[in-house]
């Protein structure tokens, strides 16, 4: 990952980084499915009046690193937690400022490879194994949880202050002025990016306009399609199937030249259209995905001689043709859609405004495509 | 220029200036920067760019601001259309 310092995980409220949390196997009981401590990211114990305090290193080894890669890809991630409580960077004393942090490994991680140099305390919440963006949009990462960890790990007789430094996305699960009044500390909402929290605490914990913005820059977008390439994979390999088989039952032989317009369908929606985001036209994500798809479709039916190839067999080419340009552009557009939910800058009444036309749009495209596929297959034209 | 911009004209976001004491949360939790404190009260900049997380109204000690927050994300409105429940979130 080159790109380390812009990408964060507060920054990648992926949808598929947040659903299937309610199944996530992480639970207090369960203790086993946290991180084990012996892993190198835990360096020995600092002790405090709240007891032993485990302190983290600040660099990530080889397997924090292929930790990251792995759950990128979607492996193992609603799996990828560390233990809710109080951390030690450094060597804090009771004047140092306290961090709160999501569960989220991946999170966790990015903090603390940030606090190099710096003496601090990091209260990580349990948020399920969820970054903090998306555990704020929950509320796992809210007022509740912070009033609870700030007394059941005893920070009270850790530090002589009374504030805490909170990640500027948890903000939508946060309400700042309910844990002052309920637990008498305040709430300093630091910067969106952890790259930016030494400038930060230099500044006299002041954060500037651009550490206070969201970002969603190209390499923001290209590092979460893996994760929306294995998880579409999974999900419309049983489409993809049905497609082929009709396919090469009817018009053609199982071949690459049957397989690919799908993939790269997938690909075009997946892939193509988050790195592309800001330069193709038009507002809504599925009118994106259908754009680019078209242009797919036009390809494809090029290569294969179905169009503009001067062959005389139309008749029997056509309805090949016609199913391309009504199923390809569905698929990317319906994919490109689904990314709305990885995006840094799309609500949630513009999502459903979008749905109510290209659902419906892509479904009946999809439909007609098939259904000249299978006329096709039975010899109706 | 901003990088990137949403549909327009769907945001719920709803501010009540006469609320508001110009304390400045709103501002500063904004993910967008859309609000901005002028002359003790604030001011909403661009609504297109609200994408209701919901950040604002929380942090609202007076409850100027009013948002249906959710995620602005198909697959959990379509789960959650699935499973019939009202509210939108994601798992």
């Amino acid at each position: 990952m080159s790109n380390d310092d812009q990408e964060k995980p507060r920054v990648e409220c992926s949808c598929a980084d947040c659903c299937g949390a309610s199944a996530s196997k992480v639970s207090e009981e369960n203790e086993r499915n946290y991180i084990q401590e012996n892993r190198g990211w835990i360096e020995s114990r600092l002790e405090t009046a709240a007891g032993p305090v485990p302190v983290v290193s600040t660099r990530l080894n080889w397997r924090d690193r292929l930790g990251s890669f792995v759950v990128r890809l979607g492996i193992k991630r609603m799996n990828y937690a560390v233990r809710p409580g109080l951390y030690a960077v450094g060597n804090p004393t009771l004047g140092s400022p306290v961090f709160v942090s999501a569960n989220y490994k991946l999170s966790f991680d990015r903090l603390r490879k940030e606090l190099g140099g710096v003496d601090a305390w990091v209260l990580v919440l349990d948020t399920k194994g969820i970054n903090v963006w998306c555990a704020a949009g929950k509320g796992t990462f809210g007022t509740e949880e912070i009033l609870n960890r700030l007394e059941a790990s005893g920070l009270r007789s850790v530090v002589s202050h009374r504030t805490l430094i909170l990640p500027q996305l948890g903000a939508p699960g946060v309400a700042a002025h309910e844990v002052t009044r309920q637990s008498g500390f305040k709430v300093v909402y630091g910067p969106v990016r952890a790259s930016d929290i030494k400038l930060f605490l230099r500044n006299g914990m002041k954060a500037s306009e651009e550490m206070r913005t969201v970002r969603f820059n190209l390499a923001d977008r290209l590092i979460l399609t893996p994760l929306e390439l294995v998880m579409t994979l999974k999900v419309v390999a049983a489409a993809v199937l049905i497609l082929l088989v009709l396919d090469v039952l009817g018009l053609n032989a199982f071949s690459w030249k049957t397989l690919y317009p799908y993939l790269g369908a997938i690909i075009v929606g997946c892939v193509a259209v988050p790195a592309l985001l800001p330069w193709i036209p038009g507002p809504a994500f599925a009118w994106k995905g259908w754009l680019l798809g078209i242009v797919w479709a036009l390809f494809v039916n090029i290569e294969q001689g179905l169009i503009f190839s001067g062959s005389p067999g139309w008749a029997q080419l056509w309805p090949r043709a016609v199913s391309y340009f009504l199923l390809l552009p569905a698929l990317s557009a319906f994919l490109a859609m689904n990314f709305t939910g990885s995006s840094t800058y799309t609500s949630l009444s513009g999502v459903v405004r979008e749905m109510k036309t290209a659902v419906p749009a892509t479904f009946i495209s999809a439909v007609l495509g098939l259904g000249i596929l299978i006329a096709a297959l039975a010899g109706a034209f | 220029m901003r990088e990137h911009r949403y549909l327009r004209n769907v945001t719920t976001l709803a501010y009540e200036p006469s609320r508001c004491t110009g304390c400045r949360m709103c501002a500063e939790v904004c993910p967008h920067r859309i609000f901005e404190v002028e002359n003790g009260k604030a001011r909403v900049r661009d609504r297109d760019l609200c994408m209701e997380c919901g950040a604002c109204a929380k942090n609202c000690p007076f409850a100027a601001i009013t948002v249906r927050a959710g995620v602005g994300c198909a697959w959990a409105i379509m789960a959650s259309e699935l499973r019939g429940k009202k509210e939108v979130a994601c798992g």
